[in-house]
């Protein structure tokens, strides 16, 4: 077994290979999804403490606070003990709600981030699933969500939570078009859905220096969206706690609860994921593109295999979190939009803006003006 | 909870009744709001009090003088000096008693201060209504610099019952007029980050721009008092138009805003802001020596009569009535809270509106709840 | 063409204000050293309150256990809340006069609202504040205190 940190294909290949060599192709194929299912489940945990973690300390800092620092050094453990607390809580009863609706909702939920996660590279080699309409996959699993907070709003049989949840579909419906238009526009210029091929395409400079006016443009329009799709930030109005106490979720408790909590965290991390992998090159390390190379020689050779020498899963979550911190710097500076006019934000500016750059961008595609 | 209302093509409508309160986030306290709602347009709202009742009034009628000073810090918790002082103000003008100079130049600094506090307290509370949560606490490390020159001199932070009839407790402490002298150089600083982080932003004026307007007719009518008030242009100062204390002396400016809207409530009582570092700044050098107190009867029995006085507390005019019968304590005492007032032109001004605006609404009039109540 | 310039007018200007608010949040997030919580329980040794600070009444004793109250009741008239109760007893000195003196003070931390009547109006300056803030208790029971100590006398007054 051919461990490599840099290339994943061959280890994976070879662990493939052992099973199907040993085991009858059914019960190959069983163990390996078992592997990756519980890869993913680790990772999704961890992953999810982590950035509830994050997200308390940056606000923190931003609020001239120090956050959690009791549980463990710098209290790292502090989220662990929080869902050790929500596992042991009692799940209340709600005798006027929707028994069947109610309890599936938080599983709608989480498991509509879990598929997503599933088509993500987090590095070469380190996919679950490679679809050839991968984009087009991870957009359409995690619009899936808005099902569960539907429902949730609708069966708890609460009137806040009601209101929550339909603010929360006519949010999604209109942003779920930002989202689609500006993936849209990057896959003009990458000529492909694969996500491991967008990522390929990067080699050379990151689509949003390749692109870029239009896919400036179209990064920023998407982080926009995606913050408004993940129900984040300025745009947390199906929870917006000053005016529906917790909105949708407001009747759930314990382990539901934390189900609704991790999810949200989960699609901010999918999000600032697509963020990365289409805009920021996913795992790829920051290449000097060949007008670079012409103009300084010697030396961007040299910057280039020096970058390479940085592990690309370490690319990926760098440049992953760096789009999640984006984000919360959003939520813990800005005021909550209004319904009416969140939807003038989408409809008005973001959508028009949109479409004018998806023909800006097919026209540089078109000349070749792109780098 | 759905009630059948006719409407006016005299059918039966159902109406969609939410309550908001009393334990809810954005009333700020136990006020219970039942709104009527047509999707997210609010379409009628009562407001229901009476949760946090505690018969202050009716408590006071057994108390002395000095003791029911200790009951006014508890309706208007956030001016809690400026409340104290009304009473003190009252049974030093019945009984005819000319505080030291020292006293009302120390008041009238205490007084800004309180004010000072209370608006900065809002300012946080009100950005954490429109969900901006990192206001609530930049407005509190700012606050927390008052709050100790609070705790030095009077020993209490919120409820300091440090007015006396005829003056103070204590003498001021040696180091408040360098604190407070320091406290006016930082918050110069920190001020206009206020302006930056929320006064300026676009989403923020988006929400308050043209929301919730209240007329002046509709102000003076409601009894609408204070930066609430002076925001529909309603000149109500108390400190300017009868003046107390050492407002006589100084000079400042009586903030006023014409439109009436969420937006201009607001930017009244962040000028207010600067207004009350002005005042402090003019008093702050030249507090005259003399005596922190006249020194008064121990039991203090107002002449046979009626009285009334009224200061400007944070949130607009605060009244005391006494009805005396030349007892020790008073026959009928009645508080005319400035909340109270406020409150109830809610309806008038968040009707037709969103839910979330009515949060703003709430948010920008300011109100503390057991002070509607008492 | 006017309308066209209005919009981006609009839009780039809220972009702008914006970027203004992140700009402060951003200048606090990368300044650790702004940071204003005090670490409670660890900075106990070195919290100091206020010597003014409210705490709790209290009443001194000197190094004999001899404390200056007279049992004259006078703070417990003034409480607004009947916090304080004044227990006093009859004492039969040498020379055959009778003296009342103080036998308990109680005083209901419970019910005390702070606001220092008690103090002011005390003759002796025989109470005061201390500066104690931890007052938290498992049992109501405990916050009703007893504040002359076991075996305490009056101190006489020495003439200056």
């Amino acid at each position: 077994m051919a461990f490599n940190i840099y290339d994943f294909t061959s280890f994976n290949q070879s662990i493939d290979k052992l099973l199907y060599d040993n085991l009858p192709p059914f019960w190959a194929l069983i163990i390996e999804m078992t592997l990756i299912g519980v890869a993913f489940l680790l990772f999704y945990a961890l992953v999810g403490l982590f950035l509830v973690y994050a997200e308390r300390k940056v606000c923190a800092f931003i609020q001239n606070r120090v956050g959690p620092n009791r549980v463990g050094p710098y209290g790292i453990f502090q989220t662990f003990a929080d869902f050790i607390k929500l596992l042991m809580k009692e799940i209340i009863h709600i005798r006027k709600a929707d028994q069947f609706l109610f309890n599936l909702a938080p599983f709608i939920v989480i498991i509509a981030s879990f598929m997503a996660i599933a088509a993500i590279p987090f590095g070469l080699g380190l996919h679950a699933i490679d679809f050839n309409i991968g984009v087009f996959y991870v957009m359409a699993v995690s619009s899936l969500g808005v099902i569960g907070i539907l429902l949730a709003g609708w069966s708890s049989n609460n009137k806040y939570s009601l209101i929550g949840a339909m603010r929360s579909g006519a949010q999604i419906v209109s942003y779920e078009l930002s989202v689609g238009m500006s993936l849209v526009t990057i896959v003009i210029l990458a000529g492909t859905m694969q996500l491991s091929e967008i990522v390929e395409a990067q080699r050379n400079g990151w689509f949003i220096f390749t692109g870029h006016i239009p896919a400036i443009i179209a990064f920023l329009i998407f982080i926009i969206a995606g913050t408004a799709e993940t129900n984040r930030g300025p745009f947390d109005l199906a929870e917006a706690e000053s005016e529906l106490t917790a909105g949708f979720h407001t009747e759930y408790s314990g382990i539901k609860f934390a189900f609704f909590f991790l999810a949200e965290y989960m699609n901010m991390f999918i999000v600032a994921s697509i963020a990365a992998t289409v805009f920021l090159g996913g795992w790829m390390p920051l290449h000097l593109g060949p007008l670079l190379t012409d103009l300084l020689g010697n030396w961007s050779l040299k910057f280039n295999t020096g970058v390479d020498f940085i592990p690309p899963f370490f690319w990926y979550m760098g440049k992953t979190l760096l789009v999640i911190f984006l984000m919360m710097w959003f939520k813990w500076t800005f005021p909550r939009l209004r319904i009416d006019q969140l939807l003038k934000l989408e409809w008005k500016y973001l959508l028009p803006i949109n479409l004018f750059n998806i023909i800006l961008m097919a026209l540089i595609v078109l000349m070749g003006w792109h780098f | 909870m759905e009630e059948f209302i006719t409407n006016s093509k005299g059918k039966q409508e159902e109406e969609y009744i939410v309550n908001m309160g009393p334990q809810h986030p954005s009333t700020h306290g136990v006020l219970r709001l039942k709104i009527s709602l047509k999707g997210e347009t609010v379409e009628r709202i009562e407001p229901h009090c009476g949760y946090i009742h505690r018969g202050i009034e009716k408590m006071c009628e057994r108390l002395t003088y000095q003791q029911i000073i200790h009951l006014t810090d508890r309706m208007d918790y956030l001016s809690a000096h400026i409340n104290n002082e009304a009473v003190c103000l009252l049974v030093e003008d019945a009984l005819q008693i000319e505080v030291p100079e020292r006293v009302k130049y120390i008041r009238t600094i205490l007084d800004e201060l309180t004010r000072l506090a209370s608006h900065q307290l809002w300012w946080c509370a009100f950005g954490m209504d429109l969900g901006a949560l990192t206001t609530y606490f930049y407005g509190l490390r700012d606050r927390e610099h008052i709050l100790d020159i609070f705790e030095e001199t009077t020993g209490a932070r919120l409820l300091q019952s440090f007015n006396v009839p005829g003056g103070f407790m204590n003498d001021i402490h040696p180091n408040f007029i360098k604190r407070v002298k320091d406290f006016i150089v930082y918050f110069r600083k920190k001020l206009p980050e206020y302006d930056e982080l929320l006064t300026g932003n676009v989403i923020m004026k988006e929400r308050t721009n043209d929301i919730g307007i209240l007329s002046l007719e509709d102000a003076i009518s409601y009894g609408v008092t204070g930066p609430s008030g002076r925001g529909s242009g309603f000149a109500c100062d108390v400190r300017k138009h009868h003046p107390y204390s050492a407002y006589d002396k100084v000079e400042f400016r009586e903030v006023l805003y014409t439109k009436g809207d969420s937006f201009h409530r607001y930017k009244a009582r962040v000028e207010e802001m600067w207004e009350s570092m002005k005042i402090i700044e003019q008093l702050i050098d030249n507090i005259p020596e003399g005596d922190y107190a006249v020194k008064m009867k121990p039991i203090i029995k107002l002449p046979e009569g009626e009285y009334y006085q009224r200061v400007e507390a944070a949130r607009g005019e605060f009244g005391v009535y006494v009805l005396s019968t030349g007892e020790k304590y008073p026959y009928r005492i009645k508080f005319r809270s400035p909340n109270f007032s406020n409150l109830s032109a809610i309806n008038k001004i968040a009707a037709g509106f969103k839910i979330a605006d009515l949060v703003a609404i709430g948010g920008s009039l300011d109100l503390v709840i057991p002070d509607i109540d008492r | 063409m006017n309308a066209i310039i209005e919009y981006l007018k609009e839009l780039f200007g809220g972009i702008k204000t914006l970027l203004t608010g992140m700009k402060v949040t951003g200048y606090y997030f990368v300044h650790p050293k702004e940071i204003t919580t005090q670490q409670y329980p660890e900075n106990r040794k070195t919290l100091k309150m206020f010597d003014r600070f409210k705490g709790e009444v209290s009443m001194p004793h000197d190094e004999n256990n001899q404390h200056k109250c007279t049992a004259c009741s006078i703070c417990e008239i003034n409480c607004p809340n009947g916090s304080i109760e004044v227990i006093s007893r009859q004492v039969e000195k040498e020379d055959g006069k009778k003296k009342k003196e103080l036998d308990t003070y109680i005083y209901k931390l419970s019910m005390c609202t702070f606001c220092g009547i008690c103090i002011k109006v005390c003759p002796q300056d025989a109470i005061v504040f201390s500066q104690g803030f931890e007052h938290a208790v498992y049992n109501k029971e405990k916050l009703i205190k007893t504040l002359n100590k076991p075996g305490s006398s009056l101190k006489e007054k020495v003439k200056e």
